[in-house]
């Protein structure tokens, strides 16, 4: 959206509280409701899409302190894109500290209004000039990402194979990189340290793919770039995390179908395509894994994954897996695999599970 | 004093012969022969206690009704007395050897001898050393009331020199208000504590009374036991006083200073000083100087004492007992000046005196065994079912019958001859017969109203409740509560603890708080649901002063110092149902203020972020100044009429 868009957003919100007020009535923003209960699984689409849930937040005693503080941050925002700058979100909470009274007091307060203003207007957080602190994850294989230097506007090309035992990082916009691979696949990974002896061992030149590491749910910019690189390079992506509910339904669904928070982005923010390589209930008897029993909380997020995740909901395999891994009470972590050696992961369980992709859960 | 203690410790039931029938149930617990140490304890000081208090009321007698009503029993005791010296070693003989379960003659006998139990106690260590009864008998003799008092001056509440100017105001007051409104005359009552040297004050008590006859001064102030209010069964003061004779005694012990006194009994008498000094020996006054003086008050009484003493501000100290002294007695109107002669004045603010109480008779739910057997065996009526009917209430010919009836007694016994089993069926049947309560005439209540106007006099505070409760029964005892408190007490903090004022017969309570059946019914009140914060077992918190007030012909006091009232189921459930009437009020008044401390608060929260919004609307539309003044004042308006919080 240019920049021009947003700032006329905001400005009209501005003017019809204006007018609400002056008016001698109470004015109310509108906001899309955030949460997995106004999303649907759309499988023609391949990610949630937001449902017409939306909630009035009307001027009244009771709200005027989040009134104040969302048009302040609104006020920020436009300052910020009239001057091309750009904040952090932790930068945004300590600006509010000019704010008096309306100031937030922690961060997940400044966090929260963002977003409430992000799904306002129905745009992405970045373009409101407010940026993430995260990390966009790691790369390493068969990859050449084609990026501008910041000064001279000069192409950059950067081989993910030549970085030895570390990583190329992804930045916090990738709309602009290009890519050049003759890679088979995407292997995205739970845990840096599963991610660390994949590359050490070079796993990306035996395998032939793009290992990326997303540690633990992956930030929207690291699954925007996956999903970039999977579309223009028709590249199949394979997710490798935990055997347990939050590697599940958090992190891989996530990755390939987006959040209930911010619903109006996941169409960019999705991976469509991405299957589920393990580990799976299956693969604790199939590979007897050592396992930890599932804590309470996991057992809670399960269920309520059932129940609630349109997701999870949509698909019988991904029920069957779930109720399975209930029935078990027992979790397995991707490093469960090194009971049988520190290398089996790479010789044994990933070739041999390689071979049967038309098996991976969707 | 010793001499009740002999009778007491030895034949229990001789007691009862000091007392007035009203009294020993309270008192004389049933008999038990020697066994009953604890009754050998509590029975003399309680005695004690009680008879100095009419001694104090001795003065009322005098002015009124001079001593027609105790001639008879006075002249008793004075006999009995003269007997004591006499035969004082031969009795101890006798009551050393007497056997532990005494016929009623060696009762009789050893209740003429009052030498002997107090003998028997040193001699103990001694029998080691082979004395023999007749060596020991050169050492017995009696120990007078005085000189009892003298070594015990504790039990008098004298027990250090900061109690002591307290007790000695609190005797002279007690005795000034009893005094005043026995007359009918609405008290006025000028305290003076004034230094004299370091620890040595001298307590300058002046009244409106009706002044003391010439003869009775010299009796009231120097001898201890002489009065006669404690015969009969109303409600009246000195409850835990000792008396103003007392507090001369003491006097004289540490300064060596006579009690002086000035009084005049109207217009047409002369005033007259008396300088009384006490015999404490034989208990007999010793009028040091006596003569005519000029004064211009018409009549009225005034003591001055000096004494060793300290003098201490807040809490138990004299300016403590003073004001709440004018909350109890709003008809009082009372002047203090300090030691550093600063003076502190408490207004009349009801202008009627307290109804006068009436004496009754005990009634027999309340009566004990040994009380029994002595009333009986004092009793002047022929028979039993005359005897009923004469020395109690609520028993008339057919309540008479019954009673005997159901105890299986014949009415025509005579109740001089009554058994001590026979007394026992008496008893039964006094249980098993349902006798009306017993009048409340006796009582005298400040009341709702009275009781809020004198609270309100001393304490200032946003809100005041007073309740005043019918009358109720205990043991048959008739006993009223009231209850008063205020709320946000000036000086009193969110988060303190509440005060605690406890009057009984309109005499506040200064000791004991712990043990007192009134504390007892505060913390066992919910106040929490009338919007007080309350920690488990602890008083409510809040700018608040609670007052509890029981009136009663017999206040059941936990112990002989008479500071802290015994918590029985009745008296207990009255007190907090008056306490939980003036909570519930005082909850609406709490509900309605925080109503309006939400509204304040509402208004300073819209009033900290509505310019915010002001603010960020300007910054995004580029408004003028005034826009964005008016946006402010619009929205503030809008919101403070909305009710929605």
């Amino acid at each position: 959206m240019p920049r021009r868009n947003v700032v006329r957003k905001i400005r009209d919100q501005a003017r019809q509280v204006e007018r609400g007020v002056v008016g001698g009535g109470k004015p109310s923003l509108r906001f899309p409701v955030r949460s997995l209960a106004n999303v649907r699984y759309d499988p023609a689409k391949g990610h949630f899409t937001m449902k017409r849930g939306t909630k009035e937040r009307t001027l009244t005693v009771g709200t005027v302190k989040t009134f104040a503080q969302t048009l302040r941050m609104m006020a920020l925002s436009k300052a910020l894109v009239e001057s091309d700058d750009i904040a952090t979100k932790r930068e945004a909470y300590y600006v509010s500290k000019n704010w008096g009274d309306a100031r937030f007091r922690e961060q997940p307060e400044s966090d929260a209004v963002m977003d409430d203003v992000e799904a306002l207007f129905a745009v992405n957080r970045e373009q409101l000039g407010f940026i993430p602190e995260e990390k966009g994850g790691d790369v390493a294989g068969r990859l050449v990402v084609v990026d501008r230097d910041p000064d001279s506007g000069r192409r950059l090309r950067i081989d993910c194979t030549k970085f030895g035992s570390g990583a190329y990082s992804v930045p916090i916009s990738v709309e602009h990189l290009e890519f050049e691979t003759e890679a088979a696949f995407i292997l995205a990974i739970e845990t840096a340290g599963m991610f660390q002896r994949l590359v050490k061992h070079n796993y990306w030149k035996t395998a032939d793919c793009i290992l990326v590491s997303m540690g633990g749910v992956p930030t929207r910019a690291c699954r925007r770039f996956i999903r970039r690189l999977a579309d223009e390079k028709k590249l199949p992506v394979y997710v490798f995390v935990d055997g347990d509910p939050y590697g599940i339904t958090n992190i891989y669904r996530t990755l390939k179908v987006g959040s209930g928070n911010a619903a109006h982005l996941n169409e960019y923010f999705c991976v469509p395509q991405a299957r589920f390589l393990g580990i799976t209930p299956q693969d604790v008897t199939d590979y007897d894994l050592p396992t930890h029993p599932l804590k309470e909380v996991d057992v809670k997020r399960a269920k309520d994954a059932l129940k609630n995740d349109p997701f999870i909901g949509h698909y019988k395999q991904w029920q069957r897996a779930l109720e399975t891994m209930i029935k078990m009470g027992v979790r397995a972590e991707q490093q469960a695999l090194a009971k049988h050696g520190l290398n089996y992961v790479i010789d044994t369980y990933l070739p041999q599970k390689l071979s049967r992709p038309e098996r991976f859960l969707p | 004093m010793a001499a009740k203690r002999v009778r007491e410790s030895v034949f229990p039931e001789g007691t009862l012969e000091l007392f007035a029938p009203g009294e020993a149930p309270q008192d004389a617990a049933p008999a038990g022969g020697g066994a009953q140490a604890e009754t050998v304890l509590a029975g003399p000081r309680k005695a004690g206690a009680r008879a100095a208090g009419a001694a104090s009321r001795g003065k009322k007698t005098a002015v009124k009704k001079p001593a027609r009503k105790t001639a008879a029993k006075k002249d008793a005791k004075q006999a009995a007395e003269k007997v004591k010296g006499k035969t004082a070693g031969k009795a101890a003989r006798k009551a050393g050897r007497a056997a532990p379960e005494p016929t009623a003659d060696a009762a009789v006998s050893a209740a003429a001898e009052p030498g002997a139990g107090e003998a028997a106690a040193p001699r103990r260590p001694k029998k080691r050393n082979g004395q023999s009864a007749e060596q020991l008998a050169r050492e017995q003799r009696e120990i007078s009331i005085s000189e009892f008092f003298t070594k015990n001056r504790h039990l008098l509440g004298f027990d250090n020199p900061t109690k002591a100017l307290l007790t000695t105001v609190k005797e002279a007051v007690d005795n000034s208000l009893d005094a005043c409104e026995d007359a009918g005359v609405l008290p006025v009552i000028r305290v003076e504590a004034r230094q004299i040297a370091e620890n040595r004050y001298k307590a300058v008590i002046e009244d409106n009374g009706p002044g003391i006859v010439r003869t009775q001064i010299p009796k009231i102030f120097g001898k201890l036991l002489y009065g006669s209010k404690f015969h009969t069964l109303k409600q009246s003061r000195g409850q835990q006083g000792i008396g103003i004779s007392a507090a001369g005694m003491y006097g004289q012990l540490t300064t060596g200073k006579p009690v002086v006194v000035t009084s005049r009994t109207g217009s047409r008498a002369a005033a007259r000083r008396f300088e009384v000094k006490i015999n404490t020996r034989k208990n007999e006054p010793i009028v040091t100087d006596e003569r005519e003086v000029d004064w211009p008050v018409e009549h009225g009484t005034r003591v001055e004492i000096e004494l060793e003493a300290i003098h201490k501000r807040g809490k138990r100290s004299i300016d403590d007992y003073l004001a709440q002294t004018a909350i109890a007695n709003p008809h009082l109107e009372l002047t203090y000046v300090d030691p550093g002669g600063d003076e502190v004045r408490y207004p009349r603010v009801v202008e009627e005196l307290p109804a006068e109480a009436r004496a009754i008779k005990p009634h027999p739910y309340g009566v004990e065994l040994g009380a029994l057997l002595a009333l009986a065996h004092e009793s002047r009526s022929r028979n039993l079912r005359g005897f009923l009917q004469d020395e109690f209430s609520r028993v008339g010919p057919r309540v008479a019958d019954e009673i005997l009836a159901k105890a299986m007694l014949s009415p025509s016994a005579r109740p001089r001859q009554l058994k001590r089993d026979q007394a026992e069926q008496l008893l039964a049947g006094i249980t098993k017969t349902k006798i009306m309560n017993p009048p409340t005439n006796c009582l005298s209540p400040i009341g709702a109203e009275e009781l809020e106007a004198g609270l309100r006099k001393v304490v200032a505070a946003d809100f005041f409740a007073a309740v005043s409760r019918r009358p109720a029964v205990y043991r048959g005892n008739p006993f009223l509560v009231e209850a008063a408190l205020a709320w946000g007490v000036a000086g009193m903090a969110g988060d303190d603890l509440a005060v605690l004022h406890r009057f009984a017969n309109r005499v506040p309570l200064q000791y004991q708080q712990g043990a007192c059946a009134m504390t007892k019914a505060v913390l066992g009140t919910g106040w929490k649901s009338y919007g007080l914060g309350q920690a488990k077992g602890a008083l409510p918190a809040g700018p608040l002063v609670v007052l509890v007030h029981i009136a009663s012909a017999w206040v059941p006091f936990t112990s002989e110092s008479k500071e802290a009232v015994a918590a029985y189921p009745e008296i207990l459930k009255e007190i907090k149902l008056a306490l939980q009437d003036c909570g519930r009020r005082l909850g609406r008044h709490i509900r309605r203020g925080k109503r309006e401390v939400e509204a304040a608060k509402k208004h300073d929260y819209i009033a900290s972020y509505i310019p915010h919004i002001g603010a960020a609307l300007r910054e995004i539309l580029g408004l003028s100044e005034k826009r964005e003044q008016q946006i402010i004042a619009t929205l503030t308006d809008t919101l403070e009429r909305s009710r929605k919080f």
